[in-house]
């Protein structure tokens, strides 16, 4: 079989949008966490959460833009139907977004007095922006179903992604902080995972059953062979890290960032779950990737640049977390 | 109520509040750069200590920006599919480019220009400013070649009803482009200057005279002197270019109804659309002809050619004349302020207090001249291929409704918080004057908790 570009193109950015919904997912769900566990925290502890995540919360939310960018320019039919559909969670995931992003930078330069308000503004929007995201995600995978059924599970998804968001901001606490903040953090992530697995499972369980064409998928002999791996994988991972966390803090803070590598880990097997049951369809059992997909010439002037830049960023954000590496100290304009 | 003209006002709003904030980082990032190479430069630590109180500003900017931008990233989805469904192979890479060398550029080396002079070498953070400067403008290039596309497309062909790129190089560099690129970074640069400008006269009149408050205030003040008539005649050329490529819209913004020679150029009117004619008119015999033909006898066209087929004409007209009221007004105040400032060396308190509102002069111009040009392209989306009628999405009307009343009281509330803060930061600078303590400068310990302040 030859290589046939108008077939490649819309796969390789399908390809492309998971990867950015991914690293979107794993980067901004742990400075989102860090919003939710604004309610359980301390005056003094959240300015150095605040530290923990400033310099590179613009960034991953960047990643966002990026992700529903792809959506907008790669597969535009898909992208008026699933955000018209969506238009009330989005909405609110916007407003969400905006609050927690203004509230980062006015806590920090509003008189004194006025700094609670700016944090509960933070927290509010911090969670509200990861329900929304959550409950989205629900309805996508009963296939945009908007009827009571839709919204209950939406509502399931949410709690239970606002929880794995809570997840990754303690496991990064774990590793940018240290002392009594740090120990803390390790209680959050024990609290947080119980209720992380319950929405993964519950995701997992309601999924197929949502088409019939995914339970072909998933409970078919040889393919449910090559999907076990993943849902075997990600339990022995939750279960290797809630054990963990009765031993956290280790001494001299060795595997601080494993907490949060191993939950990368899990956000990346689910991920992978719901990317193979949904191939090859963008909007579930509607449009296929290729029959949303732009004119292959669009898609491939796009892809030249990416191909490109897309390295570079990938650089230079790695060198720009490793300029703030290490635990996390007062936040400073100098 | 009806969804179009929801969507559009949601659409207007949302966009409104976006471009208060690009309109300062774009030009802020350069004057950011150009305290910190004056520093590098002379040693002297006023022009850090006016680092540090703009940086604030610019990342308080930077921040709502952001927000504010993510959303018009999904409103193209929730409230206008049609836009993308027909010239989303346009829009489509233009936004890509926008996103991969724009947007990651500012967002991660941000973080390194805000809190990382101490981190990094000097040399890297000044890169980093750079860098950051550089991604803003890079922004402002994309979208404004996809701006000015939709208003004078090139480079493609329809095949079943959807755009098609034929020539990407006529795409990104379509007739308008340059004009309104070098419009946009100009009034960006001058809403800039008059910000330092009212917020440094603002810290003038509160008895502060350190030389960070002198450094920034003959900053703001000679850019704004020297950018102000440069903005004056681009703007005037890209008025002769709306003139060739959509001649609709100067009918519109001179309320002239009829096509003909000896126009005259009307100062105030009150443009009646339903009679076709223009209350309580004051104009000048045969100017529009001399500014747009350079000559009493020349033709300007007038609506009634478009019959059907042209903008509104009241928001155009009044939206062009604010805008360049508020120009003649800036012209005024900066040549004054620099005259002063340079025989002087000192402002007058009248003049001082006039450049307290002119802060946000910019926002205004900056404001009327997008709804002069916006309102200006309906009723087309894509000037010639798409409505703005044919690209509305199925949601109801309620939802619109429900979700623009919530956007607006946000935006009026963000607006709010963002002046108050300005004024605070000013005040906050006037009252530490040069007695401040310089953290990090010099490698001086660390004294002042920034986060906290």
């Amino acid at each position: 079989m030859s290589f046939d570009w108008p077939t490649a193109l819309p796969l390789i950015f399908a390809g492309l949008m998971g990867l950015a919904i991914l690293i979107y997912v794993i980067l901004d769900g742990f400075d989102l966490g860090i919003g939710i566990l604004f309610a359980a925290a301390e005056d003094a502890e959240q300015d150095t959460m605040i530290a923990a995540i400033g310099p590179f919360w613009d960034a991953n939310e960047t990643w966002l833009v990026l992700a529903v960018g792809l959506l907008l320019v790669a597969f535009p039919l898909a992208h008026g139907t699933i955000l018209t559909a969506l238009y009330i969670p989005v909405f609110l995931l916007l407003v969400g977004l905006i609050l927690r992003g203004v509230a980062f930078d006015f806590r920090a330069k509003v008189p004194a007095g006025r700094k609670h308000r700016w944090n509960r503004i933070f927290f509010l929007g911090s969670i509200i922006a990861s329900l929304a995201q959550g409950y989205m995600l629900g309805v996508y995978v009963l296939g945009l179903d908007v009827g009571f059924g839709g919204i209950a599970f939406g509502a399931l998804v949410a709690l239970c992604l606002a929880a794995a968001y809570a997840a990754m901001g303690a496991a990064w606490l774990i590793y940018k902080t240290e002392g009594e903040l740090q120990k803390k953090a390790v209680v959050w992530l024990r609290t947080a995972l119980v209720l992380a697995a319950l929405g993964m499972v519950a995701v997992s369980l309601a999924t197929p059953f949502a088409s019939p064409r995914i339970f072909d998928k998933w409970f078919v002999w040889p393919q449910m062979l090559y999907l076990s791996p993943l849902p075997i994988l990600s339990a022995l991972l939750f279960v290797w890290l809630w054990r963990q966390t009765f031993h956290l803090p280790r001494p001299n803070d060795r595997h601080a960032l494993t907490p949060f590598l191993t939950l990368a880990a899990i956000f990346a097997l689910g991920f992978a779950g719901l990317a193979w049951s949904f191939y090859p369809f963008v909007v579930p059992d509607k449009l296929t990737i290729w029959q949303a997909a732009s004119a292959p010439e669009s898609l491939a002037i796009i892809l030249a640049g990416t191909v490109v830049v897309l390295p570079i960023i990938i650089f230079y954000s790695f060198y720009a977390y490793r300029v703030f590496g290490g635990k996390a100290t007062d936040l400073t304009y100098d | 109520m009806d969804p179009l003209i929801l969507s559009r006002i949601q659409f207007g709003a949302n966009i409104s509040f976006h471009i208060l904030f690009p309109a300062i980082t774009i030009a802020l990032g350069w004057v950011l750069l150009f305290f910190k190479l004056r520093y590098n430069a002379t040693g002297d630590s006023a022009w850090m200590r006016a680092y540090f109180t703009w940086v604030k500003v610019f990342a308080l900017s930077f921040a709502m920006g952001v927000v504010s931008g993510v959303t018009m990233s999904f409103q193209f989805g929730t409230n206008w599919p049609g836009y993308m469904e027909t010239v989303g192979n346009i829009a489509g890479p233009l936004l890509a480019y926008e996103i991969l060398t724009a947007f990651f550029l500012e967002a991660a080396f941000l973080g390194i220009m805000l809190f990382g002079f101490r981190r990094v070498s000097n040399r890297i953070h000044t890169l980093a400013t750079v860098l950051v400067a550089g991604g803003t403008t890079a922004s402002a290039f994309w979208i404004i070649a996809l701006n000015s596309w939709m208003q004078t497309p090139a480079g493609f062909e329809m095949r079943d009803g959807v755009a098609h790129a034929v020539d990407w190089w006529a795409i990104v560099f379509n007739p308008s482009m340059p004009y309104r690129l070098v419009h946009m970074l100009l009034a960006s640069g001058l809403t800039v200057s008059f910000l330092i400008a009212g917020l440094s006269a603002l810290r003038y009149l509160y008895g502060d005279r350190s030389e960070s408050m002198w450094k920034a205030l003959r900053t703001g003040v000679f850019t704004a002197a020297i950018l102000i008539p440069i903005q004056i005649f681009a703007g005037d050329q890209h008025g002769l270019n709306t003139l060739e490529h959509q001649p609709q819209k100067i009918a519109a913004m001179e309320a002239n109804w009829n096509t003909g020679p000896n126009v005259p150029l009307v100062l105030f009117a009150w443009p009646d659309e339903a009679a076709r004619e223009n209350r309580f008119e004051l104009a000048i015999p045969d100017g529009a002809s001399v500014v747009l033909r350079h000559s009493t006898g020349g033709v300007v066209p007038g609506l009634n050619d478009y019959p059907g087929n042209h903008p509104p004409v009241l928001p155009v007209f009044w939206g062009f004349r604010i805008m360049v009221g508020t120009g003649v007004l800036m012209l005024i105040v900066s040549w004054s302020a620099a005259f002063f400032l340079k025989r002087r060396h000192s402002l007058p308190k009248p003049l001082a207090l006039l450049m307290v509102p002119m802060t946000i002069s910019g926002w205004v111009a900056t404001l009327a001249g997008w709804y002069t040009t916006e309102i200006g392209r309906q009723p087309w989306l894509v000037t010639g291929v798409l409505k703005t009628a044919d690209a509305v999405g199925p949601v109801a009307g309620s939802h619109v409704a429900l979700t623009l009343a919530v956007y607006l009281i946000l935006y009026v509330l963000l607006l709010i918080a963002y002046l108050g803060v300005l004024v605070h930061l000013a005040l906050k600078a006037a009252k530490d004057g040069d007695a401040s303590p310089l953290p990090g400068v010099m490698n001086a310990a660390l004294s002042q908790p920034a986060a906290s302040e």
